[in-house]
């Protein structure tokens, strides 16, 4: 058991059990006395929680690089030896050591690798997908619609992103429930958990692997084919980058949004007034996703100091990591009003649940999509519901926020 | 005679894709999710006064701007 944290601005645990469950007062307290909080937890770290400041350390992509992205070092560097493994791993290592661009690369290699991605990512692109969402939302309620019980977490929100991404990869849907597992092994219960951590990470690259020597041999209309198929400078894109960026979107594209499904349907959940808005003004639906996106965004970056630097008098040298704390930014009250409460119609909202700069989150488009699709689908059927009870839910947190276990009630 | 424009700023702007949401026909973007304005982003009337100053207040990047220009 960790020590108990006395000051959450030189001594933060954002692993604790409280930061996991209630951050929002923790943040309060650390925006309220300085722009940059510290601990030495977790191989250390510096946290900004002010609006201006993710702000401004975002848009410096000089001193705060993205070579590592992850906000907790578990791992060992990807170009320390590795003496326990074999001979062929160790070259595979080496020649995959491209770690999962664009998210953790610097320009110039994030200006192609980004331009890469983002057209099968734009809002007509993954338009797409919505009829599939819809109709997979639906299966997923009619499981459990006679119940009138449900885990709006595990049975709901977790089923949605897996599926769907897996569509767009042209991957069998009969993989979800690995992925899942997958993803949770290292982002989420890996992140404390060096071995598991390691195990998912090697999982999903030699799946991957596999999956790219099969679309090279057999084409298709899904994004793997398309990243082989892609040129960058009249040379097609190098193969282990291809394999790094798929690695990203499985990562990146699961547990992020389904994080933010899971809130979404546990605020509703306790919010009939909400519900009934959104029922009688169908139309609300696109602004209500970015405010409960801005109210509980879930996902906490990390960038790697790249030269000594000093930020509003705080000194941080270089090798030093600093979280990136975009869902403390969303609830600055320098920024936003009321910024604690849900108003579905907010009307100047510049979150940055997606980031800001130069790492906006590619899938953001993909994210908005399912987010509104779920919550569309969900009251249509569900309209009357509750926490089975709400001290029994449990959330995850450190890099990706969400409840994980959430009993829901609903008239059978 | 000024007339107001919105402009958006390519510099900024990251493909985030909340004006085109927020102010439908006013903005366009590309398949990257990088906005222009439509037309000359010429602001007709108090409507779409308003409806740019929404797409200012939005903006994460901060790359929308309503200008006064000489007609």
């Amino acid at each position: 058991m960790a020590e108990p944290v006395k000051d959450w601005t030189t001594d933060y645990d954002i692993f604790s059990r409280e930061y996991i469950k209630d951050p929002f007062p923790i943040w309060d307290d650390i925006r309220g006395k300085c722009p940059v909080a510290h601990t030495d937890r977790w191989g250390g770290s510096f946290m900004p929680t002010r609006y201006e400041d993710l702000f401004d350390i975002a848009k410096n992509i000089q001193t705060y690089s993205s070579r590592n992205v992850l906000v907790a070092d578990v791992m060992p560097a990807p170009d320390q030896e590795r003496p326990e493994l074999t001979e062929d791993e160790q070259e595979l290592v080496q020649q995959y050591n491209v770690g999962a661009p664009p998210i953790t690369s610097d320009p110039p290699v994030h200006t192609w690798a980004r331009k890469l991605l983002l057209p099968p990512f734009s809002v007509t692109s993954v338009a797409r997908y919505e009829q599939e969402t819809r109709e997979l939302c639906n299966e997923l309620i009619d499981a459990v619609i006679k119940n009138g019980r449900a885990d709006g977490a595990v049975d709901y929100a977790q089923q949605i992103p897996p599926r769907v991404i897996a569509s767009m990869l042209g991957i069998p849907k009969e993989m979800t429930a690995t992925f899942t597992e997958w993803v949770r092994g290292f982002l989420e219960l890996g992140l404390t958990d060096p071995e598991l951590r390691e195990q998912s990470a090697r999982s999903i690259f030699e799946f991957m692997i596999g999956q790219v020597q099969q679309r090279k041999e057999n084409p298709g209309d899904d994004l793997i084919s398309y990243l082989l198929k892609a040129e960058v400078d009249g040379a097609p894109v190098p193969e282990p980058h291809v394999v790094g960026t798929c690695f990203l979107l499985l990562v990146a594209g699961i547990d992020t949004t389904w994080s933010s499904i899971g809130s979404a349907i546990w605020h509703l959940a306790q919010h009939p007034e909400h519900r009934k808005q959104l029922i009688e003004e169908p139309a609300l639906i696109d602004n209500a996703v970015e405010e409960l996106l801005r109210a509980y965004s879930p996902v906490t970056m990390a960038r790697y100091v790249a030269e000594d630097t000093e930020y509003k008098g705080c000194p941080i040298s270089e090798g030093s990591k600093v979280l990136m704390n975009f869902p403390a930014a969303n609830r600055d009250p320098q920024v936003f009003e009321h910024p604690d409460e849900v108003i579905l119609d907010r009307e100047k909202n510049p979150h940055i649940a997606f980031g800001v700069g130069i790492h906006r989150c590619a899938g953001s488009n993909l994210a908005r999509m399912e987010m509104k699709v779920s919550i569309q689908e969900w009251l249509k059927r569900i309209p009357d519901y509750r926490l089975e009870d709400p001290d029994a839910v449990t959330w995850a947190g450190g890099q990706v926020r969400g409840p994980r276990k959430m009993g829901v009630v609903f008239p059978s | 005679m000024t007339v107001k424009k919105v402009t958006v700023d390519s510099e900024k702007c990251q493909g985030h894709n909340r004006c085109y949401a927020m102010a439908p026909g006013m903005f366009k973007v590309d398949e990257y999710g990088y906005a222009t304005p439509r037309g000359e982003g010429t602001l007709a009337g108090q409507k779409d006064i308003e409806l740019a100053q929404r797409a200012v207040e939005n903006c994460p990047e901060r790359a929308i701007e309503i200008i006064e220009v000489e007609d």
